[in-house]
């Protein structure tokens, strides 16, 4: 069942839940740390509709700049306004920025430790029709291994929101990875949210879970469903939602470890480099237990619809439950 | 600020221990690039001691200039111009590229604070000094200092550089003033056979830029250039400051090959020779 510690969405396994894209709710956290913080400023690589900056970039124009379509810059002048005390917030696409500009971003923000937030849009596959060019599916390895970078893969447009707004207070360089696709909503205002705390979505009805599934991103309804189909099969998970990739909540992460003793990861991303493999960093030398990494198998993504290219590609709700059962057999 | 001639001759002096704590720096770290602070030693001197708006005793004074160094890798000059203006000790100046020190290979902020930024992989400095430039407009400080950014020739091959240029051009950031080091070398040869930049000036002008060219080496002219460019209201301004990469020190000059490594201590002792006796023309060291 749904935690019910955490007030998330009552109508989740409706046949009509709210669906609203994940960018949407970082549109709404950026104009409202717009309103209350003055040092907030907006960068944008020509992309600001669609990275929903414009809801910023229209109430805040003198705080506004556009910088055309040239990642390299975007990055570099966020960090000489950081220099200056501003908080930037710079969008593209997640496969121009973190992708074309790493090591802009890795010599003037880590490096210097600048407090810039990298927003990266239309992560994963479920960009869709593009096709490959345009699916970020690199894009947590490439942000998580630099010193001094926080990752944030929200789960819907209401946690986007609330973790715009942490990232303003955090003083230090962040990456938000963000789903272009409507997703369904997940959680409420009411739901807790902080950077480095990971929560559990969904729990057995009654007795302790067999497995649990990690989940990171714009996936967790599927997860919540195979759960879902999983206990009236009489198997019992948790579900997990790591948003914060780096912090990872290890304390939580490990607790899931010693209760199922049997883990899931499930993100849309290259399985090589990605959230599955943060959590194997921390219960390899923690508390190792087998794991199926679900995610993208070292390929390149490809047009089609995002149901389509995420069952393709082996992230829907029966390859969950496959996950699942073949974990279970894997237990020591 | 009008120029004395005392002050051109303290200039001139300062200038010249400058270059020979870069010649001494470098033997004693065993690498490091010899040509570029060489020649850009007497901009740094002008600015360090005449220039900039800065407190040697408080290096975080919030309403100093702002000087962002781009091409990181002629830091020894930076370094030297530092520690002659009083921000630490000249002794430290030896412990260049060693383990444990501030002074790192390249500039990193972490190590050494009073840089404005780390810097190194090349191209990067100019859109840094444009995001200051744009933060200070915001907050209507853009009348009270100047954002500097000194700049490598050889760094112009860098896409990211011209992203810079063309934004700066775009914004009129009056309150930018970028110092190109026109030295005509990069690592593998003149910068004309590995990736031509002529007509340099009329590429900077095409994308709005108040353009002016100067010889790196006449601190009266430098002076007067830098004067200009503060006072043009409408563009952000380059000043192509052509210099002579290795200066002062003849068998260095005008030689590709001094870009990237570091005299050896017979070549060091030469130099310091010449440097000393100003090129021959004291007899000795001492006089």
């Amino acid at each position: 069942m749904l935690n019910p510690k955490l007030k998330l969405n009552p109508k989740i396994f409706n046949s009509d839940v709210e669906q609203i894209p994940i960018r949407k709710g970082f549109g709404q956290g950026l104009l409202q740390a717009g309103e209350t913080d003055n040092n907030v400023v907006g960068l944008c690589a020509d992309l600001t509709e669609s990275t929903q900056m414009n809801l910023f970039a229209d109430k805040f124009p003198e705080r506004f700049v556009q910088v055309g379509v040239a990642e390299q810059n975007l990055a570099t002048i966020a960090s000489g306004m950081a220099a200056m005390g501003k908080i930037p917030f710079c969008s593209s696409y997640a496969m121009f920025s973190p992708g074309r500009n790493w090591e802009q971003i890795r010599t003037t923000i880590t490096y210097n430790d600048r407090p810039v937030k990298i927003v990266g849009s239309h992560s994963g596959v479920s960009v869709g029709p593009d096709g490959g060019t345009h699916q970020a599916l690199e894009d947590i390895a490439l942000m998580r291994v630099m010193p001094n970078m926080d990752v944030i893969s929200p789960c819907d447009a209401i946690e986007a929101k609330k973790a715009t707004l942490a990232l303003v207070k955090t003083g230090k360089p962040a990456y938000l990875r963000l789903v272009r696709e409507k997703t369904p909503v997940i959680t409420t205002e009411e739901t807790p949210f902080n950077i480095n705390k990971a929560e559990i979505f969904w729990i057995p009805d009654v007795g302790i879970a067999q497995a649990g599934i990690i989940v990171t991103g714009g996936l967790m309804h599927r997860a919540l469903l195979a759960a879902k189909e999983l206990e009236l099969e009489g198997i019992k998970t948790k579900v997990m939602n790591l948003s914060s990739i780096k912090p990872i909540d290890k304390n939580a992460v490990v607790a899931l470890a010693k209760e199922t003793k049997a883990i899931v990861t499930l993100e849309e991303h290259q399985v090589a480099g990605g959230m599955g493999s943060a959590v194997a960093e921390t219960l390899s030398q923690n508390f190792p237990v087998p794991i199926e990494f679900l995610g993208i198998q070292d390929k390149f993504g490809q047009s089609g619809t995002p149901d389509e290219l995420i069952e393709h590609y082996g992230m829907g709700k029966d390859s969950i439950k496959e996950a699942v059962k073949k974990v279970l057999k894997r237990k020591i | 600020m009008f120029l004395t001639e005392e002050k051109i001759k303290e200039l001139t002096k300062k200038a010249n221990d400058i270059r020979q704590s870069i010649i001494e720096m470098l033997v004693e770290a065993g690498s490091g690039h010899t040509a570029g602070p060489l020649g850009m030693a007497d901009i740094f001197t002008l600015f360090y001691f005449h220039v900039l708006k800065h407190n040697p005793s408080d290096p975080a004074w919030e309403e100093r200039d702002r000087l962002v160094l781009s091409n990181g890798h002629i830091c020894p000059v930076l370094y030297a111009t530092m520690a002659h203006a009083g921000y630490f000790p000249l002794e430290e100046l030896k412990t260049l590229r060693k383990f444990g020190t501030r002074l790192q290979g390249h500039p990193h902020r972490e190590y050494l604070p009073y840089v404005e930024t780390s810097s190194g992989p090349l191209g990067l400095g100019l859109s840094q000094a444009i995001g200051m430039a744009l933060a200070d407009r915001m907050d209507k400080k853009d009348r009270d200092r100047f954002i500097y950014c000194f700049m490598s020739d050889g760094e112009l091959d860098e896409g990211n550089s011209w992203e810079a240029v063309m934004l700066a051009g775009k914004n009129k950031l009056r309150n930018l003033i970028a110092i190109v080091d026109r030295n005509n070398i990069q690592i593998e040869g003149f910068t004309e056979d590995v990736m031509p930049l002529e007509p340099l000036h009329s590429k900077w002008k095409s994308f709005n830029w108040h353009v002016i060219e100067v010889s790196g080496h006449d601190f009266r002219m430098l002076n007067e250039v830098i004067e200009e460019a503060q006072t043009i209201y409408e563009k952000p301004t380059v000043i192509i400051a052509h210099t002579i990469p290795g200066k002062e020190v003849k068998e260095f000059e005008r030689d590709y090959h001094w870009h990237g490594k570091p005299p050896s201590k017979k070549e060091a002792e030469m130099a310091l020779k010449e440097l000393r006796t100003l090129g021959g023309k004291i007899k000795s060291e001492h006089q």
